[in-house]
């Protein structure tokens, strides 16, 4: 099984997506780094889902329309696009800014989605927990700083990078400004609304995350009523490439009580 | 050619060797470096030179704007041009820049140059500029919107010092009900505009454009970019159907005149480098944050990033041209050949730079107003009237 490129109309744009696999959706928000890194985590979820994994709208293959200059109007082309998909009872995984734009979804329309899982999710004030900062970081720091394990990280940097794949990494990274740079990964509204998020809502984060820190993760996890929160060992910022198994497990674990009646959230 | 004094008024106190844990003096040195009483010593010290400027007979005399870095103390630019509005009676003030997509409230910014051309009677020169990638990491203003800001602040300005007010603006980031700017402008319809830049395209085309015809300053660059960039200007103008003049092309160029050439590099050397490898000196994620170029741009400046991030002597910047440093002979001669090529109408002389202390900046300012200022501007003149 492999995923399959497609487009979706939105708002007199597009966006890009890979599909792949049948059963009940699996929607993945992918973070600031593009969404092809996550491909080999979300490759095993094909045998039992419907995996969906789009680019943001400026990121990877998909454009950067005129209209997107926040982090709202990610949220809203995703509304557009659960309905131009017609996505109906969707199990939304996201990570760091994903999972951020996925809470930004949930507040305003939860109707077309079934559970949660919020992996190292930005969009709350830090206040006075300590964050790193993703836009002094070098191409290497922003490696070296969002593993845990530096032999790991070495192995990443010695992977061969395309001139395309180094295009993508630039695009990306100037959409995530667009998104995130001021407030820097925050909506300060967005605390008000995280009571709308009233479906089973799990919180995952690496216990050595160092650019959102684990007490950003408990914080967030303790501001949305009846959401778990779970910290992977040995993990920085990204569990779906660090420690993807375990990952897996909580993934597949939160979709499994969610489907059994969402008690697990209550 | 005119000649403008330009001084970048750094914080040259900085203790350079507990400093030296930061790779860069801008936004992460801690504040706890600045001595207040030294700044002020130097506030006051940097004030009398631009002042001496207008005596030793300089046309204009020139402050800029940068955050939280000990490369210059000038977060406010309008605070020296008004500290120097009543204490200069014939030299133009020029404000090189003001960084407009950095205030949210841009009409702050029209009221304050009006208020300065106001109080000068009409010397102010205003300057645009986006600032450099690192005021936004200080200030916080999102890079990716630098442009937009930009365009639509100077659109607002400009409307604010030449429609009658009041009336309502709404454009992308600005919207005010009431438009209505007290006091208008000394200059009619405003003060000239000169914008600074180290070069990038999009500047230098909407610079030149024919709805503004605005003086373009190169700042600090290699002689070949300056006249590189000088050129871009001269053909976009070409290309809108017009011919820039000379006086729409500026260049900023630190300048250190002595005895000899030997005893020039010899005194400058360490407070150049100073300038250049400390107090200048940032990574490229400092000074290119996303967003600040077009994507385009920073596929190309990738190439041409270690002319920022790697050290350059003085020996290197006098050979690439960034730098004039020897006797009067020699400065003199440098410069007028790069004027018969260049044919730059303003002249920006950087003569403090680093931790180039008060008597050598003095000797320099006085070295080059007297044996090598008169006789470039008695070529100039010559030239620009045979052409004329």
């Amino acid at each position: 099984m492999n995923f399959t490129l497609r487009d979706a109309a939105i708002n007199g744009s597009t966006m890009s997506y890979r599909e792949g696999g049948s059963g009940p959706p699996l929607l993945f928000l992918h973070g600031a780094g593009g969404a092809e890194s996550a491909l080999p985590f979300l490759l095993p979820f094909t045998d039992r889902f419907r995996v969906i994994v789009p680019d943001h709208p400026g990121f990877g293959r998909s454009p950067d329309p005129a209209w997107l200059d926040n982090i709202h109007d990610a949220a809203y082309a995703y509304l557009d696009f659960l309905e131009a998909l017609d996505l109906r009872g969707a199990h939304v995984v996201g990570t760091s800014l994903g999972g951020w734009i996925a809470i930004e979804i949930a507040i305003r329309d939860r109707t077309r989605l079934a559970s949660l899982t919020l992996v190292a999710a930005a969009g709350i004030r830090p206040g006075d927990i300590p964050t790193g900062d993703l836009f002094m970081w070098s191409p290497e720091d922003r490696v070296r700083q969002l593993v845990a394990s530096a032999a790991f990280a070495d192995r990443i940097l010695a992977l061969p990078q395309t001139a395309a794949q180094a295009e993508v990494a630039l695009r990306n990274h100037f959409t995530t400004a667009k998104l995130a740079w001021e407030p820097r990964f925050f909506d300060p509204n967005l605390e008000k609304w995280l009571h709308r998020l009233a479906l089973p809502t799990q919180v995952i984060w690496g216990d050595q995350d160092r650019l959102f820190p684990v007490e950003y993760g408990r914080k967030l996890a303790a501001l949305i009523p009846g959401a778990s929160f779970t910290v992977i060992e040995d993990c920085g910022h990204l569990p779906q490439i660090e420690q993807s198994d375990r990952l897996t497990e909580l993934v597949l674990a939160h979709v499994a009580r969610a489907a059994a009646g969402g008690a697990a959230a209550a | 050619m005119k000649f403008t004094l330009f001084h970048l008024m750094p914080y040259a106190d900085l203790d350079l060797i507990g400093s030296a844990a930061y790779p860069t003096a801008w936004v992460h040195t801690p504040n706890t470096f600045y001595d207040p009483k030294r700044g002020a010593r130097l506030y006051n010290r940097y004030l009398d030179e631009l002042e001496l400027g207008e005596a030793l007979g300089f046309d204009g005399i020139a402050v800029n704007e940068h955050h939280s870095t000990a490369y210059g103390m000038m977060p406010s630019p309008i605070v020296m041009a008004s500290a120097l509005a009543r204490r200069t009676t014939t030299a133009k003030i020029a404000i090189l820049g003001s960084a407009i997509p950095l205030r949210d409230h841009p009409l702050t910014l029209a009221e304050e140059h009006s208020m300065i051309d106001n109080i000068t009677e009409g010397r102010l020169i205003s300057g645009f500029v986006r600032g450099i990638g690192a005021e936004y990491h200080a200030w916080g203003t999102n890079p990716v919107f630098s442009h937009e800001r930009f365009h639509e602040a100077h659109d607002l300005i400009i409307a604010a010092w030449t429609r009658p007010g009041p009336f309502r603006w709404s454009s992308k980031h600005y919207h005010f009900e009431y438009v209505n700017l007290w006091p208008r402008p000394y200059q009619q319809p405003h003060p000239p505009i000169w914008v600074p830049s180290q070069g990038s395209s999009e500047t230098i085309e909407w610079t030149a454009h024919p709805d503004r015809k605005y003086t373009y300053l190169q700042t600090f660059s290699p002689l070949k970019s300056v006249r590189r960039y000088l050129e871009q200007y001269r053909e976009t103008a070409a290309r809108h159907g017009y011919t820039a003049s000379d006086d729409r092309l500026g260049w900023a160029v630190p300048i250190y005149v002595a005895e000899s050439d030997e005893v020039a590099r010899r005194e400058a050397k360490l407070h150049f480098e100073n300038f250049r490898n400390r107090f200048l000196k940032m990574p490229i994620e400092m000074l290119l944050p996303p967003g600040y170029s077009s994507l385009e741009s920073m596929k190309g400046i990738a190439k041409a990033k270690a002319q920022i991030t790697g050290d350059v002597t003085l020996e290197i910047a006098v050979e690439m041209g960034m730098f004039f440093c020897g006797s009067a002979a020699t400065v003199r001669e440098q410069i007028a050949a790069a004027w018969q090529d260049m044919r730059v109408g303003h002249l920006l002389a950087m003569l403090q730079f680093g931790t180039l202390p008060a008597e050598l900046t003095e000797r320099n300012m006085r070295l080059f107003c007297a044996e090598v200022m008169p006789a470039l501007r008695a070529l100039t003149a010559d030239q620009e009237r045979a052409a004329a």
